[in-house]
């Protein structure tokens, strides 16, 4: 009996396991996939969490549900990968043997890296909403805040959904408009890059939104510290920019089990190759989602084109055939713009995101890279997709593992 | 679009930053920097230098890669190239600035 191992029972993991169960032979491959957390989380949901669009409840649910029966599930905290010996070492002392690892344990937030972040006004006047707890905490503080300078801000690049923070900034706007408080909150974007969108055709197409909307751009701000004493945040070139309430990103990194096993970057994500996926210092081992260094966007939809692609390539490579490189960084995102509308996008490694329709060229019925209120439909829709077909590896109709060139207006 | 720079015809995308790599070289560099408004010195070239490798490698830049590169500190890094330091730098490396997806 040969064993696979997932390392991470999250988006991309619960997925790799639902794919694998009916593709390996039961009688020569056992899978097992370990997490220590049992909650799995609906992540595209903390979006909408602080401003009371979702409830708790809809964004969390039992992970074991999405396991599959036929598939080990071991709740434990994983200690150690030791890829020289093919084993995973777990908290409570148990060794693992593995024939192929896939290694699913995502990005973290580490508000530690800068200085005063973490700090008296961590979930005070400082929140994060890429994690349930940061969400949650940023909910109740939204639900009585008064109004002041709101600071939406990105501590540094690469993050999970970079799309995130601007579609926070949109919610504020309308949040705030429905209390009938607008007035009383001025709403500044603070970023290290050159803008708040920075592909040529998204800039065309969008800027218009953040003037419409009245949100300040700060841009090429690299953070340096916080000044929580006094609210504001300042960067290497001492510009200061004041908070009265801050909702930063701050700086994401690989699990800290990928920095214990000597397997990560800088940043703590894998080195793997960009178009199969296999890790690129063992050929048993394999990456996939926001675990991996990939310069894609980290986001579900990148992990659900992955995970395609990657189950076939852990079948040739069982059978010693060449992998495919196959994988084109294709990323899938509706982006809420406020007020009931949203966009979709549509891009790859080398392909911007542009306009045209989608799935169906000339027909859409979905508008790539324009608002209308049945993009936010169908970001509202893939809820239950998520749970219902996503997770569960069941392919979504028409949409394929790579970017369609079909239907989209390049020049 | 092409773009007259050193008296070549340079392919550059709508914000000036090169489209081919293979197009750059100290003069083509040097232009870029002049209307940046910075003077290129060789401590201006290791970073450089050091920025094209990353870019070679699909490496993420970011000013904590420069923090860690051993090349530059940060301080130094804002004064050589002042504004955006690295949006400025890339555009003098003939590389494509820090992008997010949209």
């Amino acid at each position: 009996m040969k064993n696979l191992i997932i390392l991470g029972a999250g988006t991309s993991g619960t997925m790799m396991a639902n794919h694998l169960v009916s593709k390996l032979p039961k009688k020569e491959w056992s899978i097992t996939i370990i997490d220590q957390f049992k909650t799995h989380y609906y992540q595209p949901g903390f979006l909408f969490l602080p401003f009371d669009i979702y409830t708790t409840k809809q964004v969390k649910k039992n992970g074991k549900k999405f396991i599959p029966k036929d598939v080990n599930y071991i709740q434990e905290k994983i200690e150690l990968i030791v890829p020289d010996e093919n084993k995973v070492n777990l908290e409570n002392g148990t060794i693992l043997d593995y024939d192929i690892l896939i290694v699913a344990t995502g990005t973290k937030i580490a508000p530690d890296e800068i200085e005063g972040m973490n700090g008296a006004e961590w979930y005070q006047s400082i929140f994060d909403f890429y994690t349930y707890e940061g969400a949650k905490a940023l909910r109740d503080k939204l639900r009585t805040w008064e109004g002041g300078k709101l600071v939406v801000h990105i501590t540094e690049m690469p993050i999970k959904c970079p799309v995130a923070p601007l579609e926070f900034a949109f919610l504020a706007d309308s949040f705030f408009k429905h209390k009938g408080i607008r007035d009383k909150v001025d709403i500044t974007y603070v970023t290290p890059l050159g803008g708040a969108f920075t592909k040529p055709k998204a800039t065309e197409a969008l800027h218009y939104l953040l003037e419409e909307k009245n949100i300040k751009e700060v841009t090429d701000f690299n953070i340096e510290r916080v000044d929580y004493k006094n609210n504001k945040i300042i960067d290497y070139a001492d510009t200061e920019v004041e908070y009265d309430l801050l909702v930063t990103v701050p700086t994401n990194m690989g699990d800290a089990l990928i920095e214990r096993s000597g397997m990560g970057d800088d940043l703590n994500f894998v080195p793997t190759h960009k178009a199969t996926l296999q890790t690129k210092d063992y050929e048993n081992i394999f990456a996939i989602g926001d675990a991996t260094n990939l310069p894609a966007s980290k986001a579900g939809s990148v992990a659900h084109f992955e995970a395609e692609i990657l189950t076939d390539n852990i079948l040739r490579y069982i059978k010693g055939e060449p992998l495919k490189e196959e994988f084109d960084g294709h990323a899938n995102c509706f982006v809420e713009t406020g007020n009931g509308k949203a966009l979709l996008i549509d891009f790859n490694y080398t392909h911007e995101p542009v306009e045209g329709t989608f799935p169906f060229p000339g027909v859409g019925p979905l508008k790539l890279l324009k608002e209308s209120r049945t993009n936010h439909m169908g970001k509202m829709a893939f809820r239950w997709i998520y749970w219902n077909m996503l997770i569960k590896g069941i392919h979504i109709p028409f949409v394929s593992a790579t970017m369609s060139e079909k239907g989209k207006n390049f020049e | 679009m092409k773009k007259i720079i050193a008296n070549r015809e340079i392919d550059v995308n709508e914000e000036g930053y090169l489209v081919e790599f293979t197009q750059w070289d100290r003069e083509v560099c040097e232009c870029i920097a002049g209307e940046c408004n910075v003077v290129m010195t060789e401590r201006h070239y290791e970073v450089v230098e050091y920025l094209q490798e990353k870019h070679k490698k699909e490496e993420p830049l970011s000013i904590r890669g420069i923090k860690k590169s051993g090349v530059v500190d940060i301080k130094e890094f804002y004064n050589l190239f002042p504004g955006g330091p690295l949006k400025i730098s890339t555009k003098i490396a003939g590389i494509p600035k820090p992008k997010s997806c949209i």
